[in-house]
């Protein structure tokens, strides 16, 4: 593991994201297991754990892209248990995935352009030209320039390759310009270049909002998230800032063998 | 995940500046003032039964092509819509107008109610409660008194259109129905390309991320089976109108597998493909109705043949042609 970061102390927010007990049971295989998690507004918080230990689980049950078997998600101190996963989304919580989820075939620009629509009001407009959509065009421009894309603006998607479908991803979740964002694993597959490239632009947006990471690369958590909550086999095994849970015995014999 | 080859075929077509507004303009141009001068050189009951099937197959590309649903019951919107028609304009003595808004509306409320149930579920369990319906459907036109059970409605009156135009002439009828096709042709180029058809097209490439940006794909799935279903509607009624019956072949599931092959071999996903297709298939039907029972094999073979030799359709592998071998 890598050395000690030096972060300023998180700012001591109110909790923005919160469960309780939060459990999801696939047939008999308890995949999540009375997880409490609590996530401080304005931080940037770390969720990791071996594979299969539950963390992209995690996300989907926040989400609501699966139901919980038991527990309760408070969003903003709200109980969005039983909220639909649309819902979720335009109250400000918003994921990427964990295979790079673009639209393949839409163009770069259109990728961005879908995300920035909803706001417009006109989404069911059938009878409306697409036109009025080009009033989105400078908007989009931006955020792609903030992941280094404009000049790929007219491409396909589905032809950049891997690591620009990312940042790409990003992009498009920030078009939403949302409260809470739930990365999946951000700099998968990405090279050495584009993971220092996505960190910077990762802490840039978490200036004025609260990220919650799914992360294997121990250096990037080690120096852009303020708390980590470490998972195995469903449950929380430690939880802290870095320091703590790198020195954590436990954590340190959950990873073992586990290469950065 | 990836689009209809022949919609991925028709996007190539525009980066490549194969496609492009003006020529896209001067196309439709083109299209429409050799279809108010075609009557004049083909037998115009043939070519209003083609723009019939082609306002069909376009109406049910909007969901193949356009938002990733593959519906196999589309032949109960078509036959429900030729019933209600016959029935008002013979029965109840309806001037033809009403008649085809009573059938379009029938058609319309049936897509709500239908969709409503089938939209939650997806791929085959999709296409199967679709097929269900439409079999229901059929059922009830078989036993209910007023469809004319095996005989169907037979002699329906045109009446005379807005009580000025007389539609037993062949060509005000003619251009009646081009008009239909028209418009249906024009709300379905519209929906496409406008900022709900930008949703559809984003939940067809990709629908777990359409939800997670907040977008309640299911409601964006009805509309857009709904409007489908309407136009497939106004299809249906228009036929009656035209071929003055309604009979149980258009109910019949045959119609809503014939539907998927003219969208297939035309190019689904692709603005004119699903027409080109209603043309093929409907000629086919026409010039080869004295070979009896052989026409579905022949149409068969065809479909087979062209959908492997020809994967993106027919407009697909045209625009790809283009695209290769510029002029
Ligand atoms: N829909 C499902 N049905 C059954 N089991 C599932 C389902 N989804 C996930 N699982 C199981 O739950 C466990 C946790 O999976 P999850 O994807 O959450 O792990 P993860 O921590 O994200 O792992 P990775 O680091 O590999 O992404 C795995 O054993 C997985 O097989
Ligand atoms: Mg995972």
């Amino acid at each position: 593991m890598s050395a000690a970061p030096k972060l300023e102390a998180p700012p001591a927010g109110d909790l923005v994201l919160e469960t309780r007990g939060l459990t999801k049971d696939f047939r008999g295989f308890v995949a999540v297991s009375g997880v409490d998690l609590k996530v401080r507004r304005g931080t940037i918080h770390a969720l990791i754990g071996p594979n299969g230990a539950g963390k992209t689980t995690v996300f989907n049950l926040l989400t609501k892209f699966i139901q919980p078997t038991a527990g309760t998600i408070l969003f903003r101190g709200r109980d969005i248990t039983r909220a639909r996963p649309a819902d979720v989304a335009r109250e400000g919580m918003v994921r990427s995935f964990q295979v790079s989820a673009v639209f393949p075939n839409l163009t770069v620009l259109e990728n961005v352009r879908v995300a920035l629509q909803r706001p417009l009001g006109t989404s069911f407009h059938f009878w409306k030209s697409d036109q009025t959509l080009r009033a989105l065009h400078g908007r989009a421009v931006e955020l792609l320039e903030a992941v280094d894309l404009a000049g790929h603006r007219d491409e396909v998607a589905v032809e950049l390759p891997y690591g620009r479908k990312r940042a790409l991803e990003l992009a498009t979740t920030l078009a939403l310009d949302p409260e809470v964002l739930l990365l999946d694993e951000p700099t998968q597959g990405m090279g050495h270049e584009d993971v220092g490239r996505v960190v910077e632009l990762i802490r840039r947006v978490a200036a004025q909002r609260t990220v919650l990471m799914v992360e294997h690369n121990l250096s990037v958590v080690a120096d852009l998230c303020h708390t980590i909550t470490v998972l195995q086999r469903g449950a929380v095994l430690a939880e802290g800032s870095y320091a703590d849970v790198s020195t954590n015995p436990r954590v340190l014999e959950a990873y073992i063998g586990v290469p950065e | 995940m990836s689009g209809p080859p022949g919609l991925q075929e028709a996007r190539a077509a525009y980066r490549a500046g194969i496609i492009t507004p003006g020529r896209k303009r001067a196309f439709f141009i083109a299209m429409a003032l050799s279809g108010l001068a075609l009557p004049l050189a083909v037998y115009p009951v043939f070519l209003m039964n083609v723009l019939c099937m082609a306002l069909f197959a376009s109406a049910f590309n909007l969901l193949l092509g356009y938002t990733g649903l593959l519906s196999f019951g589309h032949a109960a919107f078509l036959g429900s819509a030729g019933y209600v028609t016959g029935h008002v304009l013979k029965e109840w003595g309806w001037p033809p107008e009403l008649g085809l808004l009573a059938g379009t509306a029938v058609a319309t409320l049936l897509g709500l109610l239908i969709g409503g149930l089938a939209i939650r579920r997806s791929g085959i369990y999709f296409a199967m409660i679709t097929l269900g319906f439409a079999q229901m459907l059929y059922f009830l036109a078989v036993q209910l008194p007023f469809t004319g059970g095996e005989d169907g409605l037979q002699g329906i009156p045109r009446g005379t259109l807005f009580g000025l135009i007389p539609l037993d002439r062949t060509l005000p009828l003619y251009y009646l129905v081009y008009a239909i096709f028209l418009l249906g042709f024009f709300v379905i180029y519209r929906t496409i390309h406008s900022p709900f058809g930008h949703v559809l097209r984003s939940i067809r490439e990709n629908e777990p991320r359409a939800l997670s940006l907040g977008y309640d794909v299911d409601r964006y799935k009805l509309v857009a089976f709904v409007i489908s279903a309407g136009l497939s509607g106004l299809a249906g009624a228009t036929k009656a109108l035209v071929l003055q019956f309604a009979t149980l072949t258009d109910a019949h599931w045959h119609k809503s597998g014939e539907v998927v092959l003219m969208t297939l071999l035309g190019g689904m996903g692709t603005v004119m493909g699903p027409s080109v297709g209603a043309l093929v298939v409907v000629t086919m039907d026409n010039y080869l109705s004295g070979v009896g029972d052989w026409v579905t094999v022949i149409i068969g073979s065809v479909f087979v043949v062209g959908v492997l030799a020809f994967r993106r359709g027919l407009v697909g592998e045209a625009l790809h042609f283009a695209r290769n071998f510029p002029i």
